[in-house]
């Protein structure tokens, strides 16, 4: 069958075996289990209260906790057992080996450096675009322009910046805009910026800060549009000069976004894959743990060790995890 | 604001200056892959992209003269064109290394015995000599072409319509397509109902299902891969579409409820209790007053869940297992194409950008709803 169309009969069947889920369960309370008439009217309307949530809330409950609860629970089991063992328990042996392998701390290290990093340099650059735009005419299409990169796939922005730190030998004509500067202002030989230890983990970072700065300066150029007029005009009567304003009444307003914005952006870093995968795959030092991750689990089939490597990344999660669900439930209240 | 005393023109000029930078930072890598995927691939490897959007001087490579000899009164004559297949124009030529610029497009060389040579601005020559060159070696000619900007629709069309080469893509689109539009629309139509539920019904426990909804938000995808393939496979749906749409429904969850209890919560108690007391249904207060009221929100998610689907790699790399190529997205096949194909940018550039299109093209329409969507989702 043409994918096409498989995928237009998916379509019309699986949205038609949910909405007729949804009606076809309303209905049978309503009509047959609990009718809300009759002498137990009362009665049959607080038992039909009492089941209906449940049924609104089944599928997607259900999908939640297959598709994402389960799997914490089997990758940690999964990671103290051993697939050359068939599957035997060996306690700890799989985090043991992990952390003497040489990759896994060079992962570790990179992802340092992405954590520090990323999120930062997103939120600066995001605040100084939010900052910048929030008062010129065209503004809205600069926005509009430095958010793009949020609907570029990361294999595709990962071609754009190949493209850019292309490098070519020194005689011919360089067609990476990085190497053909860097000939220009320094006149040495064209580099291959991709492999140079260290560095290199930079270049892969530029293209995370590039995609994410959107976001950052989406979030926060609405943040800056909530500080109250007030304050500043206030500010501005006592003879603060832009930056004092800037930095001294609208940074500390919207520190509450900030962090909101860089969690989000150190979550999405901790799962990073893509790039290092399409740019580097871990070569030259580039390593993540994300990546090797992937490695352990689809090159070296070695489901203990690579799921030990997942429940890292959990671990580093874990503390977001906790400050999310604490904040959440106080504004329940 | 910009009436405010105290604000100084002269920084304005400064902050012009530097959003103009920073767009063009933005904008620039994107524009070098786009202007490269009209480029041949010749074009792409002579010069930068930069300066294809200008005409430009470049240098060629000496061509040795050759014809057939043709007699004309005293003189023996041969004619031809420097650049058969393209069409050039010639801003100087020489025929020596060492000057390669002597000449003006018809101007005529003297050469050694009487011979002469002249070329002309469209690079046709006309070499003479007194007596017969047969067997003799011809000279060479430098030429300095000026190119004007050319840019070609073949890459495009080699990539998707070529029957040779990149079916692959077409395939790869439509692929990519049919993995995410149910995977689109399911997941917020399952997610809508429990939204409401969660917004607006009174049961035990709601606070915590609230809570287990947030503490998912952050759960990496990575912990997923091994125990779902493994359920996948052991429910032999592991190697087709239905198990990435599952899979995209069920990582695309936990925003969807999120978001949409967000706006559903922010919706007016009075319109549905006014609802509830006329006697509608609850199923019927979700899908008249609901649903339609949280039109902005339902659409916010949408652009999310597509772009998310439309653009990710590690699902469909490790839920869409395939051996034949059938059903790989077009994600996974520019990866192969980086593999094999490294250094062929004007392939790359063009699958890269056939791949963006669609995802760019919703992003410029429906950006006030992704912003709207982004906005709701992170400060409250």
């Amino acid at each position: 069958m043409h994918p096409a169309l498989q995928g237009l009969m998916t379509i019309v069947v699986g949205v038609g075996a949910c909405v007729s889920y949804f009606y076809a369960s309303n209905l049978f309370i309503d009509k047959v289990l609990f009718p809300p008439r009759g002498p137990n009217a009362g009665r049959n309307i607080n038992r039909a209260n009492l089941i209906r949530p449940w049924l609104f809330l089944f599928p997607a409950m259900f999908v939640l906790s297959v598709y994402l609860a389960y799997p914490v629970f089997e990758t940690l089991r999964l990671s103290l057992t051993d697939r050359a063992q068939d599957g035997a328990f060996v306690g700890l042996d799989n985090y043991r080996q992990l952390v003497s392998e040489a990759k896994f701390w060079e992962a570790i290290r990179n992802n340092l450096l992405w954590l520090i990093v990323v999120p930062a340099m997103s939120t600066i650059f995001g605040l100084i675009v939010a900052q910048l735009t929030d008062r010129i005419k065209w503004g809205n299409i600069a926005k509009s322009i430095i958010f793009m990169p949020m609907a570029i796939s990361f294999v595709g922005a990962s071609v754009i910046w190949k493209l850019v730190y292309d490098a070519r030998p020194p005689e011919a004509e360089q067609i990476g805009v990085l190497n053909a500067v860097y000939m220009y202002v320094t006149g040495n030989d064209p580099q291959q910026w991709l492999t140079i230890p260290l560095w290199n983990n930079f270049f892969l970072m530029a293209v995370l800060i590039w995609i994410q700065t959107g976001f950052a300066m989406v979030i926060l150029s609405a943040a800056l549009r909530g500080i109250p007029e007030e304050t500043i005009e206030a500010a501005i009567i006592d003879g603060a000069g832009p930056f004092q304003i800037f930095f001294k009444i609208k940074i500390p307003q919207m520190m509450g976004t900030i962090m909101v914005v860089w969690t989000t952006i150190t979550i999405t870093v901790l799962k990073v894959f893509d790039i290092v995968y399409a740019m580097t795959n871990g070569q030259w030092e580039t390593q993540v743990l994300a990546n090797y991750m992937y490695d352990k689990l689809f090159r070296a089939s070695d489901w203990g060790v690579g799921s030990a490597a997942a429940m890292v990344i959990m671990l580093l999660v874990t503390p977001i995890l906790v400050w999310n669900v604490v904040n959440a439930r106080r504004e329940m209240r | 604001m910009d009436n405010i005393a105290g604000s100084k023109s002269s920084l304005t000029w400064a902050v012009h200056i530097s959003v103009a930078a920073l767009v063009l930072l933005w904008v620039f890598p994107t524009l070098g892959l786009l202007v490269s995927s009209f480029r041949t691939a010749d074009q792409i490897y002579s010069s930068g992209w930069w300066a294809s959007l200008f005409t430009q001087e470049s240098q060629n490579p000496a061509i040795r003269l050759e014809g057939d000899e043709v007699q004309d009164g005293l003189f023996y004559v041969i004619e031809g064109d420097l650049f058969p297949t393209t069409d050039a124009t010639i801003s100087a030529w020489g025929t020596s290394s060492r000057d390669p610029e002597a000449f003006a497009p018809g101007d005529v060389a003297e050469l050694k015995d009487g011979w002469t040579v002249t070329v002309d601005v469209a690079g046709d020559f006309r070499l003479t000599s007194p007596t017969s060159m047969e067997g003799e070696r011809l000279p060479r000619v430098f030429t300095t072409a000026e190119t004007p900007p050319e840019f070609t629709l073949d890459n495009y069309d080699e990539m998707l319509f070529s029957p040779s080469t990149s079916q692959n893509m077409a395939k790869a689109f439509f692929n990519t397509l049919t993995v995410t539009i149910p995977a689109t629309i399911i997941p917020i139509l399952i997610a809508a109902f429990a939204a409401y539920a969660l917004a607006w019904m009174d049961f035990p426990g709601r606070a915590l299902l609230v809570a287990f909804v947030v503490a998912l938000l952050v759960v990496p995808l990575q912990l997923a891969l091994i125990p779902l393939l493994k359920l996948h496979l052991s429910l032999g749906i592991g190697k087709g579409y239905l198990g990435v749409w599952l899979a995209h429904t069920g990582f695309g969850m936990p925003l969807a409820i999120y978001l949409l209890r967000n706006y559903m919560v922010g919706l007016p108690r009075d319109i549905i209790e006014n609802a509830r007391v006329d006697g509608a249904t609850e199923f019927q207060i979700f899908t008249k007053i609901i649903l339609p009221l949280s039109f902005p929100a339902l659409a916010s998610f949408a652009i999310f869940q597509f772009l998310w689907t439309w653009n990710d790699l590690l699902v469909g790399l490790v839920f869409l297992i395939d051996s034949t190529g059938d059903t790989t997205i077009m994600t996974r096949q520019i990866i192969e194409l980086l593999g094999t194909r490294g250094g062929n940018w004007e392939i790359l550039a063009t699958a890269a950008f056939v791949s963006i299109a669609v995802p760019l093209g919703v992003f410029f329409a429906m950006q006030k709803y992704l912003v709207r969507g982004l906005l709701a989702g992170s400060v409250k």
